[in-house]
């Protein structure tokens, strides 16, 4: 007697709610992560957001004969707790640049110390309670309020809250990644040229093979030892300067390059290569004109991605000596830099209240990037994907 | 076709000298272009083709059909040294060509495969454009220079393989853009490009809808005057259709090696009779 569609269902009904149960579990564990994300940037944009802006008082500055020599002078004597001393100390150097100034008062609407730019913000702030009153008054009469924080993007490192900014970090950052790009873009691909399309398939390939696999999933901070290791100690190069952290990231960034490249050059169907043996290519021709063209997509994608994570990295550039205090911004690739997420590292441990909002602002600007090199990457895979 | 035959012994076919087919066609050219003698080749410890002779003729076309796995393919790219890229393979014996031995030391396989063509089982364009899958060679070799000179190859490659009409006004399209039929005809194109002497074609149609198999069949037809075509083919009719000497392999031997007409009519062979008359393989 064959079962009818009723007694089947009966008979499923306990497996269709498992596979619900099921269903539900997996997507409570996506929506937990998914609100681990929503938390993280909320909690970055708010305290990170308000370090875009800074606070500007105006103020009356006296450019006298004696206030050149003694800049902390150039405004009264209430005021001048209240204004950044590093405006201050450059009224010398203005003076000089230009002479007419001298014998002159003027109003002028200059950055005003952290702990004013804490208090307008409803933050914790160190000024006294008669500093507090003026400072209300001025927001009274709309002498001080909130602006663009210009000096965030613009300027190095300082120890005075309201003078640092990620200026000199970004430079580094830029300059370590070129270098970083420039020795294991070519040597990666190469590699992987080498290993996926002339070498023989033996034992000694194999072992280099484990072994790339092996470097990608290696501690970060041992990379930075090696770079310690070889390049400062034995070749001698700068310490702290991106020259030597480019390298050190290189060498970390290599077995991803290697592995995205070799994964890249494996989806390239063999029918191509065979075209190309089949009209009288050498290896190399058959590589550099039909494979390396169809793979170079993914070996982008690849590249950037490794980056990005180069990009992200702290730890071996502590041990190379990237992590350090750089208030100017400089080109060179043997000065000493420092890079973002070193900045950020060493905002993270200044004690003033006002470097939390820096260290927070520093992250949505690292994000920002990260974001936008990993969104490039997916558009170039999409662009150049090819249907078979 | 008459399939009128007698059985005969498996050993009957006797040749005066190794290598040649049993009986002439006597329409056929008789130049020899490849002359291959005791051809041994193992996959590791796999014996794949046993002791091969056979004088392949120019400007013939010569079909080489046999059951799947009897060695034809691998014979095929022994011509064209194709098999080197496979690490495990193993060859011993002549294959001969413009008098010099093609697995010899100083032989240069790339200078091997620009005298030696190949068409593949799949149609395999560059993913470039049409202009570009059929210069691309030419070019690599040295052979044209002139952006005059250039057009005028493509075009005249283009012409050969019966593509010209349908592709003239889309020559920087892609290649694989085209139809499966175009796209193999393209790739002859491509192969016809660089002039070469021979043409080898590894099951070129069995990717194709008949009427495109069709169209192939007469080019292989027309590129014969010029060209020296060596095909591996499933389809019996086909090899009767286009070719003027049919070797028959099984189980890496050569069977028997034969004038087409004489081959589907009255085969020499036992074996070679089954397989035509379709009682296996």
């Amino acid at each position: 007697m064959p079962k009818s569609f009723d007694d089947i269902s009966a008979q499923l009904r306990a497996r269709h709610r498992k596979s619900a149960r099921l269903k539900w579990i997996s997507m409570g564990a996506l929506g937990l992560a998914a609100l681990f994300l929503v938390l993280f940037f909320a909690d970055m944009l708010v305290k990170g957001l308000p370090a875009f802006q800074q606070a500007q008082i105006q103020v009356e500055v006296d450019y006298s004969e004696e206030t050149s020599k003694m800049p902390l002078k150039a405004v009264d004597r209430d005021m001048s707790r209240l204004v950044s001393r590093g405006f201050l100390r450059l009224i010398p150097g203005r003076m000089e640049d230009n002479p007419d100034l001298l014998g002159t008062k003027k109003m002028e609407w200059v950055t005003a110390t952290a702990e004013v730019d804490q208090y307008l913000k409803g933050h914790y702030s160190r000024l006294k309670d008669d500093q507090k009153a003026i400072v209300d008054q001025l927001v009274d009469e709309g002498r001080a309020e909130l602006r663009f924080n210009s000096t965030f993007f613009t300027s190095g490192d300082s120890k005075m809250a309201e003078l640092s900014g990620i200026a000199s970090a970004a430079m580094g950052t830029v300059l370590t990644l070129l270098v970083t790009l420039a020795v294991s873009f070519p040597i990666g691909v190469m590699t992987a040229v080498y290993l996926e399309e002339f070498a023989p398939d033996n034992r000694f390939t194999q072992l280099i093979e484990i072994n790339i696999n092996n470097l990608a999933a290696i501690p970060s901070i041992l990379f930075g030892l090696l770079g310690l290791a070889v390049f400062i100690g034995f070749f001698g190069m700068p310490r702290s300067s991106p020259l030597v952290g480019g390298m050190t990231l290189a060498l970390m960034t290599l077995p991803v390059i290697i592995i995205a490249t070799r994964t890249a050059l494996r989806s390239v169907p063999d029918s191509i290569r065979h075209a190309a043996f089949g009209v009288g290519c050498s290896r190399w021709q058959m590589v550099r004109d039909h494979v390396l063209p169809i793979a170079l997509p993914g070996i982008m994608t690849g590249s950037i991605i490794g980056l990005a994570q180069a990009m992200g990295e702290t730890a071996p550039l502590i041990i190379v000596g990237m992590v350090a205090f750089i208030p100017d911004v400089s080109a060179s690739l043997s000065d000493a830099a420092t890079v973002l997420p070193a900045q950020i590292f060493t905002w993270a441990g200044e004690p003033e209240r006002a470097f939390i909002e820096k260290t927070s602002g520093g992250i949505l600007v690292l994000l920002a990037v990260l974001i936008t090199l990993n969104a490039t990457a997916v558009v170039l895979r999409k662009k150049f994907e090819r249907r078979w | 076709m008459n399939m009128k035959v007698t059985p005969r012994g498996e050993h009957a076919m006797k040749q005066d000298q190794p290598g040649q087919p049993v009986t002439r066609n006597d329409d056929a050219n008789h130049d020899l272009s490849i002359r291959v003698r005791d051809l041994d080749l193992w996959y590791g410890d796999f014996h794949a083709l046993k002791s091969i002779n056979m004088d392949l003729y120019s400007k013939n076309v010569t079909a080489l059909i046999g059951p799947s796995g009897c060695g034809k393919s691998t014979f095929l790219r022994c011509l064209n040294r194709m098999n080197d890229l496979i690490p495990s393979v193993r060859i011993d014996g002549l294959v001969e060509m413009d008098g010099r031995d093609v697995n010899e030391p100083k032989m240069d396989e790339v200078a091997l495969r620009r005298r030696v063509g190949m068409v593949f089982q799949k149609p395999n364009p560059f993913p470039k454009s049409i202009y570009e899958n059929i210069i691309y060679a030419p070019k690599m070799h040295d052979l044209v220079s002139r952006k005059a000179d250039q057009d005028e190859l493509v075009e005249r490659a283009l012409r050969d393989a019966g593509l010209w009409e349908e592709v003239k006004d889309k020559l920087h399209q892609p290649g694989t853009s085209l139809s499966g039929g175009q796209q193999q005809r393209l790739c002859i194109a491509r192969a016809i490009a660089v002039q070469p002497d021979v043409i080898l074609m590894d099951e070129p149609t069995s990717a194709l809808d008949p009427i495109s198999t069709a169209t192939i069949e007469d080019l292989m037809d027309k590129l014969k005057k010029q060209y020296t075509i060596i095909t591996v083919t499933h389809n019996m009719q086909q090899a009767a259709r286009v070719a003027d000497y049919t070797a028959f392999f099984h189980l890496g031997e050569v069977v028997e090696y034969n004038d087409t007409k004489t081959m589907f009519s009255t085969p020499a062979t036992k074996k070679a009779e089954d397989y035509i008359t379709g009682r296996y393989g």
